[in-house]
């Protein structure tokens, strides 16, 4: 049995590991750009992560297991994510195991988790927070599996590699479905990953807040899993984007030489995308709860649309 | 021009008359439904110049100009002064739950695929694929017509059926024949003058463009 | 020739009056236009029956018997409807109800209206039928919220609006028509040419074409006025000057089912079914039963008389659904007696409410004592629109119901039960508008006689008498749209 591929597969899941809280760093610091403020630097959310680590958990008193567990399982469907979505090659023992459907599963794991110890200490907000979360997220699961649909009837196969690699060997053309697909899947990541107009991730303010209202309890390492774990959630969304939609520079093969030029193709990549983001969050302005409904409703349209595209256009 | 990459972008231009028709569906600010209108109008009118081009017919180059000039630029500045002389910018368009017309939406698309399934067999143009698109264009500024009911709103449901009529005559045939296409530019023109007009009578009379106003007349009992 | 001055005079008949039809004398230009338009169809007509069909314009144009005869009708109803104008329009104008420019407007219109009317039923070509059909809606809309009052422009609004959604359908339906016939016929203006196309119908691809028809149906319906594409008629036909409800229910009905008939023959000879026939024998059967129904709830007249307008649309539709030669004949008869009758009924009415000022019915007694002209001529027309022998509706609803009773007997019944209830609920209102005591509310005025007399009796004679030419003629009609 070749032993590059498991290799480089241990290697992307460091890298998402180590990169994931840069990658948050880098949309932070340009959003103090574009916002005109001095920003605390690219290697922030490392200071931040250390710093919960070596702080004390204080758990309430009425804390079940559920609220004890949920950390070290949000964290690690995170990190088996990263060993499914192709960031540096195709070539991965994982990816031919699971498809994008069980993608989507562990993070509707993660998600009912941490909805769970939301309410389970019994606080107003935790409750609250696990509300919103899962109206959002019943919205927001059918519009992601139409847009993965989508991209699968144009590959034909649910497994990512098998994405990735219809559209490095295809020819390159305008596909009408890939492009609906595509914009549905930035509405859902945006609502997915809570950055604006969905959620905000720097706000705490009660009425807005919904992923923190239900992790306000937390604190020490708990609290440092899971946010390592959001950040690697907001980059896995990048990559699995990039994967999907614009694989080019992904390797097809296990030789080192491809995949070191695909580790600089994916910084590039994500550049990009950060900059992107922080374009679209400080274009928009948060929006009410009550339009979330069309928000991810014209989500799942934009992926319908894609589907049927398919089928009339192509 | 290659014609698979012709047909590409052709597509690829129906797609977005599709995404604008939906965009007009849900959207709630007068000038935004205008801003889309006009978008819809040049997707069309490209399109046509692409389909002129690679099938060499050389009056549908006319008609895209035609199409440029009534539909991006002349209806909706006659739409917007409309709107600034009659100060209707604020009379926000309520629409009746969004999700659900989107659902009739995607509906329509489905059904109006079924419906030009034969003629979709029978045609040999580049273009064939995107008379299903048209006639869902053609649905859903129907739609439009039939949940909004507000004067500005359902002229311009009215207009994107038009464009959507005039796409399917671009995607069927390669176009209908000039007379025809001048003259129902012509009938458009006229209509645009009338719906003007009647836009001032309708606010001079009942202080509002809101059609739900004008419900007096009702089958007596 | 003939055929060109036909067109022509309404234009300039339009332009002229476009710059002085607020003037003293505008009503007559009005009439002298429109005379010369009657003049010049019946040329026209004498040139058909002498030299048979023909193409004219670099084949833009075509004659033949079916569409001569409703040319010829078309220009005769405009004519008297200008003679009745004259009276009803000065009145108006004296009661302040339109200014000079609305005037201007009216009579320029009104042969706007006519000429687009022509243009349709004279065009070869199916796309400027599309055309000239939507001109014709156009142009009265505005005619329809002349008076200005809420309900007017309400009233116009729908027709506008519906219509136009309408015949957008007719427009895809024409696309569709045209995509079959390229396929035959070669591109260009060439293969969207009725006479041609009425060549090739056989070879016309059927799916396509039944697809189309839908369409069309649909389209063309939405302006026949077909239950359940209705909703626009009874309110354009009931709020504009009455002048315009004549023309509206006698005229420009009949030219959309001329275009739907059309389409109808074109289909037929491709699908070689009677799909296209059943469905307009439902949509016919439909509209007889509700607007019977609708007929007994009115208050208003003009109302009322716009519902009687559908149900012989109904019946006419019903009529050229069921196909064969009696039914056609039957049919085409019905166009042309309904429209007199229909249009003499608009006069009186119009009349009728002037005298009283209000269209409710409740409000309208002794007709016969306070003018009997208007009195008689209502109740006339009313025996003869109903079909009571011996008027002409009643021959051509006979021909159609023995037609029904060979080909569709099943149908019989509910025909039946559409014509009695519409019967019964005409005479239940009319009876009290023409007998008693002239009330107070009732003032004299002077009318114009010769058109409700005219109509009249040209109903009467078509019942008691057929005319040999005419009674050829549709049967050349007939043969046409076998």
């Amino acid at each position: 049995m070749n032993i590059y591929p498991l290799l480089i597969e241990m290697v992307q899941v460091l890298i998402l590991l180590s990169v994931a809280p840069a990658f948050v760093g880098w949309v932070r610091v340009l959003k103090c750009w574009s916002q005109g403020r001095s920003s605390a630097g690219i290697f922030q959310p490392y200071r931040d992560l250390s710093k919960l680590f070596s702080k004390d958990v204080v758990l309430a008193e009425n804390a079940s297991w559920i609220f004890r567990f949920t950390p070290y399982l949000v964290f690690g469907t995170a990190v088996l994510a990263g060993g499914i979505i192709p960031i540096l090659s195709t070539d991965l023992p994982l990816a031919a195991t699971a498809d994008i459907i069980v993608l989507v599963a562990l993070f509707a794991i993660a998600r009912f988790f941490t909805a769970l110890a939301g309410m389970d200490i019994g606080t107003a907000f935790g409750g609250m927070g696990s509300s919103r979360e899962m109206t959002i997220a019943s919205l927001a699961e059918p519009a992601m599996l139409m847009a993965i649909f989508t991209m699968s009837l144009a590959s034909r196969s649910t497994s990512l590699s098998q994405m990735a690699q219809a559209v490095l060997s295809g020819q390159p053309v305008l596909r009408p479905s890939v492009a609906f697909a595509l914009l549905a899947f930035i509405l859902i990541a945006l609502a997915e990953t809570g950055r604006i107009p969905v959620d905000n991730p720097a706000t705490h303010l009660e009425l807005t807040m919904i992923h923190e209202a239900m992790i306000l309890e937390y604190s020490g390492r708990h609290l440092a899993l899971i946010e390592w774990a959001s950040m690697m959630k907001l980059f896995l969304f990048s990559a699995l984007g990039i994967a999907a939609f614009a694989p080019w520079g992904i390797s097809q093969s296990d030789d080192l030489l491809p995949v070191f030029a695909a580790f600089l193709f994916m910084a590039v990549k994500l550049g990009v995308a950060g900059v992107c983001l922080v374009l679209i969050e400080t274009g928009l302005a948060k929006m009410r709860l009550f339009r979330l409904t069309e928000f991810l409703g014209s989500a799942f349209l934009l992926a319908t649309l894609g589907m049927l595209s398919y089928f009339i256009l192509e | 021009m290659n014609l698979t990459i012709a047909a590409n972008i052709n597509s690829f231009l129906a797609a977005l008359v599709l995404l604008t028709a939906f965009g007009m569906l849900v959207q709630r600010r007068m000038y935004g439904l205008i801003h889309l209108f006009a978008w819809q109008g040049l997707f069309l009118s490209v399109s046509t110049a692409i389909v002129g081009f690679v099938a060499g017919k050389h009056h549908l180059y006319i008609s895209s100009l035609l199409t440029l000039s009534l539909k991006v630029v002349l209806l909706p500045y006659i739409l917007h002064v409309l709107i600034y002389r009659l100060r209707i910018q604020k009379e926000v368009d309520t629409v009746v739950n969004v999700p659900l017309t989107m659902l009739i939406g995607i509906a329509l698309v489905i059904f109006s695929y079924h419906l030009t399934a034969p003629v979709r067999e029978l045609s040999t143009l580049v273009t064939r694929s995107t008379l299903a698109v048209a006639l869902a264009t053609v649905m859903i500024g129907l739609l439009m017509m039939i949940t909004r009911r507000h004067a500005v709103t359902q002229i311009i449901g009215f207009l994107a059926m038009e464009n959507g009529l005039f796409f399917a005559a671009t995607s069927a045939t390669y176009g209908m024949p000039l007379v025809v296409e001048l003259g129902v530019a012509l009938d458009i023109l006229i209509a645009a003058f009338i719906f003007g007009i009647f836009f001032f009578h309708i606010h001079t009379t009942f202080d509002s463009l809101d059609v739900e106003k004008m419900a007096r007349l009702k089958e007596s009992d | 020739m003939m055929l060109l001055t036909l067109l022509c005079v309404p234009l300039f008949a339009a332009i002229i009056l476009a710059f002085v039809g607020d003037r003293r004398y505008a009503p007559e230009i009005n009439i002298a236009g429109s005379a010369g338009t009657f003049a010049a169809g019946l040329g026209l007509a004498f040139e058909v029956y002498l030299y048979g069909p023909t193409l004219a314009g670099n084949k833009f144009f075509f004659v033949d018997a079916f569409n001569v005869y409703l040319a010829v009708l078309t220009s005769f109803v405009s004519m008297t409807t200008a003679v009745f104008s004259r009276r009803y329009m000065r009145r108006e104008r004296e009661h302040g109800r339109v200014g000079s420019i609305r005037m201007r407007f009216y009579h320029a219109m009104f042969q706007v209206f006519i000429f687009a009317m022509l243009l349709c039923l004279l065009t070869n070509n199916v796309g400027v039928l599309w055309i000239a059909m939507e001109l014709a809606t156009l142009s009265t809309v505005l005619l329809v919220s002349l008076y200005r009052t809420p309900t007017a422009i309400e009233a116009a609004w729908k027709y506008f609006i519906l219509c136009g959604v309408g015949i957008a359908q007719a427009l895809f339906g024409t696309v569709l028509l045209y995509f079959a016939a390229e396929k035959v016929l070669g591109e260009g203006g060439e293969a969207l040419l009725w006479t041609n196309l009425s060549l090739v119908s056989d070879r016309l691809e059927p799916t396509v074409l039944s697809l189309a028809f839908v369409f069309l149906m649909v389209g063309y319906g939405t302006k026949v006025g077909l239950v359940p594409l209705h909703n626009w008629l009874p309110d354009a036909h009931s709020e504009g000057p009455t002048p315009i409800s004549a023309v509206l229910s006698g005229l420009l009905l009949n030219v959309a089912l001329y275009a739907l008939v059309r389409c109808k023959v074109l289909v037929d000879g491709a699908t070689k079914t009677h799909h296209a026939g059943d469905i307009m024998m439902g949509f016919g059967l439909l509209s007889i039963i509700v607007a019977a129904f609708s007929l007994l709830r009115q208050k208003d007249i003009k109302r009322m008389f716009s519902y009687s307008s559908i149900e012989h649309m109904g019946i006419a539709t019903f009529a050229f659904g069921l196909g064969g030669p009696i039914a056609t004949f039957g049919g085409l008869l019905h166009m042309l007696v309904h429209s007199l009758a229909k249009s003499a009924i608009f006069f009186t009415v119009g009349h009728a409410s002037q005298m009283h000022r209000t269209q409710d019915m409740e409000k309208i007694k002794g007709l016969i004592r306070g003018n009997p002209l208007v009195g008689w001529g209502l109740m006339l027309g009313v025996m003869a629109i109903a079909g009571m022998p011996p008027f002409g509706v009643f021959t051509s609803e006979f021909l159609i119901l023995t037609a029904t009773i060979k080909d569709a007997p099943l149908l019989t019944p509910f025909l039946l039960l559409g014509l009695v209830v519409a019967f019964a609920a005409l005479f239940r209102r009319v009876q009290p508008m023409v007998s008693g005591e002239i009330p107070e509310n009732q003032k004299p005025m002077t009318v114009a006689h010769l058109p409700v007399l005219l109509h009249m009796v040209l109903v009467l004679l078509i019942g008691l008498y057929m005319p040999e030419f005419l009674n050829q003629w549709f049967h050349t009609a007939v043969d046409l749209l076998k």
